[in-house]
């Protein structure tokens, strides 16, 4: 007999366990997974998890992966150490890349690089005003985050396919639900000339670093984690609420629609009706497996950008569904939350004899 | 023979042996009181005995016979009745309603019937009691009275009362005891639990006092003087209290002029026209049952609500509308009745706990903080209120009542007050510690700070304030002197007294005939 028992004190071993043990068991049932689609599970999560990453274009890839999620999460992190529970982060995303590919596609003839940098904040800022309507909602008519944000990724999505398929179509397009290609200038600068990744992962790094900053050294940040422990103590201190659900919401905007733009005048270099293959929701689940910590989340943003690599790997492959990505992603956010239990409980072994309810029984635990 | 019988009792919980082979033994007819600190294991037992808990090995006599209680409702059925400390009522039914929820079927069919039953129970008892009326119109004394004829109204062997007088006025308490000694004269038995010795003295026959999970000592309330079964409580090396000097306050630090307010929970008390000053030196002590209005009125003064500007006065400068943290930049600090979840933040460190409330003392510099400075701050806290913890980084969560208590007053303290306001000090505080802390009030006040303490504790505020008052209803009583005012005054003043002649007092005096 197995019983689960409230530890005394959070685990701290095991909220660092957690995560490692969510991806053991998502390997494991990936690998069933692919063995009664008739596949070896063995070579079949070596194509999906290594293959990806055995040359120089492939980590640069991943890179490209981990850009736009990394931007996102951490943009999240400072809502959800608030306790905003913010879904949004798509939405931003996408508003973000309408916004900077709109701004892009008025300098279709730009010559120097600096078009870059109206188009860059402009898309930053569409990102913090779509943002910033959740945090009207929440702040001024008590409205759920949960809720309007969600709503708000699909206005996000159906504006997107507005404008492509009407005013920002490409007239000489064919007809495709396509916007012009940007200019050369108007597209951020890559890396290196043979591979796809752009300056966007620098844009990551220095937000995981600011923010970092921000949330482990400043009276701002402080105020934020407070305010996500215990509110009534953020009261009693005498912490503005409004003023910080505003500030963290605009942040987490602003970045997220950085990464949109950051996508559509990078890889993408037009605006088209999926910019986004779900990064702004993969990021939460980045940011869980993170542990909340601008560490991890780097490291589970890296192992989430590998899963839609792995998930395009065993459709070339194995001629797999690309879907398989989203598989893993749910298997890894399911075993994690079930994980997570651990850390405030424990598992004890109960000997038989003392599940009957006996008081006269003398035998202690 | 002996009603209920207890041998050798133990429950462990994670961390912690709440019971540890207790033994208790109450007779027919017997008060039998339960003693000890918070956290000595008062609560596992009843609960054991009640049938909450499950303990891990013990024996259990019922009137002679082995048994084992199965839960709340076989207790009942068994003739076992308790009244917990915390109410189990639903606020928007009546009195008879409450009552029949907790009655088997066939009995609560009847509504009219149940009715006429409960004014029978109550009027034999000296309890009135309307059964029609909704609870929340109740004062905590009569929705007490709703618990205990809940009780009587099965054939009840054995009452268990967990601390039932912490929510009493003094007038209500000496009712409560003629109640309680007529039930025992019927031959029920009385399990009565507390940490207040005169009233242990006063009312019971029998006594048995726990500490840390074990039994200390039996003895007669009768025979034994207060003193003695303290010391069987707290231990050998724990100095037991103490008296201070009286002393008259210098300038007005804390002007409340005329404040009203009323706030958007319907539940809360509203403030009326509340008047209060307080002055540097000095103690000043609000008695009063829970929920009339101390919550409040700490709010107001804390800012975490605000009023019209000039309804409250700190050294001369309107503060009503300010901000909590512009308050305490004037010179105010403050001690929530709320440790864990509003004074500190439970998941958080010490460290970062120091941090909450002490910003403007230089620990934040341009938007950033000085880590060196927190932990310096932190530090002295722990050192110079003896705060027991596992250092500066420890949860404020894994810290006792008491020493938690000691690092927030110390927090608040260091912060150099003008004024203080203070909510139940040692509410739930090892004895040890509320001595220190009492200290602490009192070297506070002695280098000149005003200081508010708000408390339900009777014994407490005439040991440390210097004046007293009462609050009920929103409504302050006058305030007088500490030697001038005896305690069946202030016990009037708790239970509303003090008002004006055109206001009858409706809510007020709920006097167990």
């Amino acid at each position: 007999m197995f019983k689960l028992e409230k530890r005394p004190f959070d685990s701290k071993v095991m909220s660092y366990c957690s995560p490692l043990i969510a991806l053991v068991l998502t390997l494991f049932f990936g690998g069933l997974l692919f063995a009664s689609l008739g596949h070896n599970p063995f070579e079949a999560l070596y194509t999906f998890f290594i293959m990806p990453l055995s040359d120089a274009y492939g980590l640069t890839e991943l890179g490209m992966k981990v850009a736009p999620l990394l931007l996102c999460a951490m943009g999240l992190s400072i809502c959800f150490k608030a306790k905003i529970w913010n879904i949004g982060a798509e939405g931003q995303f996408i508003m973000g890349g309408l916004g900077g590919g709109f701004m892009a596609l008025q300098f279709l003839n730009a010559e120097s690089s600096w078009v870059l940098l109206p188009i860059l904040l402009f898309g930053a800022l569409c990102g913090l005003a779509w943002a910033g309507l959740a945090a009207l909602l929440k702040t001024k008519f008590h409205a759920n985050e949960i809720l309007t944000t969600i709503m708000l990724n699909y206005i996000a999505l159906n504006a997107l396919l507005w404008g492509v398929h009407g005013p920002l179509k490409d007239p000489n397009g064919f007809n495709f639900p396509e916007s012009a290609m940007f200019a050369d200038a108007a597209i951020l600068p890559l890396l290196h000339q043979d591979y796809r990744l752009t300056i966007a992962i620098f844009f990551g790094l220095f937000a995981m670093v600011a923010i970092w900053t921000l949330l482990s050294r400043s009276w701002l940040g402080f105020q934020i984690q407070v305010l996500g422990e215990d509110k009534a103590a953020a009261h009693y201190a005498g912490f503005k609420e409004n003023k910080l659900v505003w500030f963290a919401l605009l942040m987490c905007g602003a970045l997220a629609g950085l990464a949109g733009v950051s996508e559509v005048v990078g890889p993408i270099g037009q605006l088209i009706p999926y910019i986004s293959p779900g990064y702004g929701y993969a990021a939460i689940i980045v940011v869980f497996l993170g542990r909340m910590h601008p560490l991890g989340i780097l490291l589970a943003s890296m192992l989430m950008g590998l899963t839609y690599m792995g998930g395009e790997m065993v459709q070339i492959e194995m001629s797999l569904p690309k879907s398989i990505t989203g598989l893993f992603q749910g298997m890894l956010l399911f075993f994690l939350l079930a994980s997570d239990l651990l850390i405030s409980y424990r598992i004890i072994k109960v000997k038989k004899e003392n599940t009957n309810q006996s008081a006269t029984a003398s035998s202690a635990v | 023979m002996n009603r209920l019988a207890l041998t050798g009792i133990c429950k462990q919980y994670p961390g912690c042996m709440a019971n540890d082979g207790v033994d208790l033994t109450v007779g027919e007819g017997e008060i039998h009181a339960l003693l000890g600190e918070n956290g000595a294991g008062k609560s596992t037992l009843m609960k054991i005995i009640y049938g909450v808990v499950k303990p891990d090995a013990g024996a259990f006599l019922w009137e002679g016979k082995p048994i084992t209680v199965s839960g709340p409702s076989h207790a009942r059925r068994l003739g076992i009745g308790m009244v917990f400390q915390h109410f189990s009522l639903f606020e928007t039914l009546t009195v008879v309603e409450n009552i029949a929820l907790s009655l088997p079927k066939a009995q609560s069919r009847d509504m009219m019937a149940l009715s006429s039953r409960i004014s029978d129970v109550s009027q034999h008892y000296g309890m009135a009691l309307d059964p029609q009326r909704y609870v929340h119109t109740l004062s905590v004394g009569e929705q007490q009275r709703v618990e205990i004829v809940r009780c009587l109204l099965q054939d009840i062997k054995l009452l268990i009362l967990d601390e039932p007088t912490s929510v009493l006025t003094p007038q209500e308490v000496k009712g409560l005891f003629a109640t309680l000694n007529q039930l025992a004269s019927e031959g029920c038995s009385i399990l009565f639990i507390s940490h207040k010795l005169d009233e242990v003295t006063e009312l019971c026959h029998s006594a048995t006092i726990l500490r840390q999970g074990k039994v200390s000592g039996h003895c007669d309330p009768q025979q034994v003087s207060s003193h003695d079964i303290a010391r069987l409580m707290v231990g050998d090396d724990t100095p037991l209290n103490q008296d201070y000097q009286k002393v008259e306050g210098g300038s007005v630090v804390l002007d409340i002029a005329d404040l009203n307010f009323k706030s958007d929970d319907p539940f809360a008390c509203e403030i009326k026209q509340l008047h209060l000053k307080v002055k540097s030196g000095e103690i000043l002590g609000i008695a009063g049952v829970a929920g009339n209005g101390q919550d409040e009125l700490m709010r107001l003064l804390s800012g975490e609500e605000t009023t019209s500007a000039d309804a409250i006065r700190l050294l001369n400068k309107n503060i009503g509308a300010l901000e909590p943290i512009a308050r305490r930049q004037l010179g105010f600090a403050f001690v929530p009745e709320e440790r864990l979840g509003r004074g500190a933040v439970p998941d958080m460190s010490l460290e970062k706990n120091t941090l909450l409330s002490s910003a403007h003392l230089g620990l934040v510099k341009n938007g950033w903080i000085n880590i060196e400075k927190v932990k310096n701050l932190g530090q002295h806290i722990l050192d110079k209120y003896k705060v027991k913890s596992a250092g500066l980084h420890a949860q404020a969560k894994s810290l006792s009542g008491g020493n938690l208590q000691k690092f927030i007053l110390g927090r608040e303290i260091e912060q150099d007050p003008k004024l203080l306001a203070c909510s139940h000090p040692t509410w739930g505080v090892d004895i040890g510690a509320a001595v220190l802390i009492r200290h602490a009030l009192i070297a506070l006040r002695d280098k000149g700070a005003a200081i508010i303490v708000v408390s339900e504790d009777i014994d407490e505020l005439y040991q440390i304030c210097d004046r007293l008052c009462a609050i009920c209803d929103g409504q302050l009583s006058p305030i007088k002197n500490t030697q001038d005012i005896n305690i069946e005054q202030l016990g009037q003043w708790m239970a509303g007294q003090f008002k004006s002649s055109d206001q009858p007092a409706v809510t007020g005096a709920p006097e167990y005939v």
